[in-house]
């Protein structure tokens, strides 16, 4: 088993959805999120190239976050979420640091708080919040390891590339170009 | 043109528009931390090499302030945690690969080491404080008859003095691990590329026993002490003087993140800061005042251990900042 998610940089509008149901889904505190959508443009006008990403946790093979973490508080969950256990997390910020997507930060309440994948509705065989309410369907969601799987159909028909690989952190979020 | 924006406003406390996490505590404890390593390096080399009667200062004295720099960098420390009363936890694991559980492991073992050191000269300090600085030993002497009078410290120090041998070489390597820990903790993060470099261990040691030695030149009242701190002071410079030459030199053959790091520091924001409050001033300056007063110029010492200090200070504030704005994205 190995979550990963795809997303389509042609089909995203960066509407925000995403956001906004991660935000209710998972009670993110107010001023706070867990993704967020990123807009390139690329040229200048007539000439001009757009592309948007909408991004969170990479959900890392070799995530620094979990290497960097002094009390195991980060850790890898089955399928390769990594997640934070919150009475463990002392709140030195030693992963936010370490992490070269920027996707955690420092819950009001102290713990360090970041994307779950929505570890809470994958195990009842749901799909992430943000992946379920995308108006354009440009997220897939589910097993690398399952060759029938939503993502692992649209990574062989389509090119794709992830965020700063030369960080060697062996990222899970594609993006479909 | 190409032109990166996150349009769905992340606005994350203390990580947006770039991270700003880590405040005053973590480079004072750094400078802490390098300070009090150099110190402890300086009296256990020097009993080790059998010159306990001849340095008595160092290896005898100094080293009191130890315990009392090591309680305030850990209170920093722990300042610097956002969720205060899990800070146990670090104590429930060891983990190797984190450089934080190895700098906090390793302060759990140099603190109580150094308060038993300072605890077996307990008599040679109060007798230095009552010859050098009558007052403070006026408001303190209550304290050495109290710590004598507790059955618990008397076997301490009947310990202390005993083993000093054995404690004296694990305080020795200790101290290595722990001057160069606080340039790891930052170089381990490869996220933030001005930290990402091998060469921040060793400059950020140098940099301690450098701020070690003025700290000695600042308090040593023995001339023959004075003229070797000096002297050992110059020589620490001058490899710190190296080692940045080369931080910059690797900066700048590396990747484009570390080429844009080190803009920095090359026409950059911090380009003042760093190389006219740094380099020129807590560096050069120091060196220069040193080297006249090795040939016979009359200059208080205390001039340059002081820039010294103010300058390792100041490095450390520069490069934490400075690090949590370089980044891969955006």
């Amino acid at each position: 088993m190995r979550y990963a998610m795809a997303i389509d940089t042609k089909k995203c509008v960066g509407c925000s959805d995403c956001v906004v149901a991660c935000q209710t889904e998972n009670n993110v505190p107010i001023g706070y999120c867990r993704d967020w959508v990123v807009e390139v443009v690329d040229g200048t006008y007539p000439q001009l190239e757009i592309e948007i990403r909408s991004e969170r946790c990479n959900h890392c093979d070799n995530s620094p976050c979990v290497r960097c973490c002094p009390t195991g508080a980060s850790h890898y969950s089955d399928g390769g979420i990594v997640l934070v256990t919150e009475h463990k997390c002392i709140g030195c910020a030693a992963c936010i640091q370490s992490c070269p997507y920027d996707a955690r930060f420092s819950h009001p309440d102290g713990y360090v708080d970041k994307c779950t994948f929505c570890n809470h509705r994958i195990q009842k065989g749901e799909q992430p919040a943000c992946v379920e309410v995308c108006p354009t369907k440009c997220m897939y969601f589910g097993d690398l390891e399952d060759p029938n799987s939503d993502v692992s159909v649209i990574l062989k028909k389509r090119k794709y590339k992830v965020l700063a690989p030369e960080a060697g952190t062996k990222p899970h979020i594609y993006f479909l170009i | 043109m190409k032109e990166e924006l996150i349009i769905s406003g992340r606005e994350n406390f203390l990580i947006d528009p770039y991270i700003h996490i880590w405040e005053w505590q973590i480079p004072v404890y750094l400078f802490i931390g390098g300070l009090a390593a150099g110190l402890i390096f300086f009296s256990s080399l020097y009993f080790i090499q059998g010159k306990e009667e001849k340095m008595p200062f160092i290896v005898k004295i100094i080293p009191t302030l130890v315990p009392l720099l090591l309680v305030f960098g850990l209170f920093a420390l722990f300042l610097d945690l956002k969720h205060k009363l899990y800070f146990w936890q670090l104590y429930t694991t060891i983990k190797l690969e984190s450089p934080m559980s190895w700098g906090a492991w390793t302060l759990m073992i140099v603190t109580p080491l150094s308060i038993v050191w300072s605890l077996s000269y307990l008599k040679e300090i109060f007798e230095h404080w009552q010859k050098n600085y009558p007052l403070l030993y006026k408001l303190t002497s209550w304290i050495e008859k109290l710590i004598l009078r507790l059955g618990i410290f008397r076997s301490i120090i009947k310990l202390g003095i005993k083993q000093r041998k054995p404690i004296a070489w694990i305080m020795l390597v200790m101290s290595v691990i722990l001057g160069i820990y606080t340039g790891i903790l930052l170089s381990a993060f490869n996220a933030r590329p001005l930290w990402n470099t091998s060469i921040l261990g060793p400059l950020f040691l140098v940099s301690g026993f450098s701020t070690a030695a003025a700290t000695i030149l600042l308090f040593t009242k023995d001339k023959s002490e004075q003229k070797l701190f000096s002297k050992i002071d110059l020589l620490l410079i001058a490899i710190e003087i190296f080692l940045i030459i080369h931080l910059f030199m690797g900066f700048l053959a590396s990747t484009t993140v570390q080429i844009e790091a080190a803009q920095l520091f090359l026409g950059g924001p911090f380009t003042v800061s760093f190389w006219v409050f740094v380099v020129f001033i807590g560096l050069i300056i120091p060196a220069i005042l040193e080297v006249l007063e090795l040939k016979g110029f009359h200059i208080p010492v205390a001039i340059p251990a002081i820039l010294i200090l103010i300058g390792g200070l100041i490095l450390r504030f520069i490069i934490v900042e400075a690090g949590q704005i370089t980044r891969y994205l955006y």
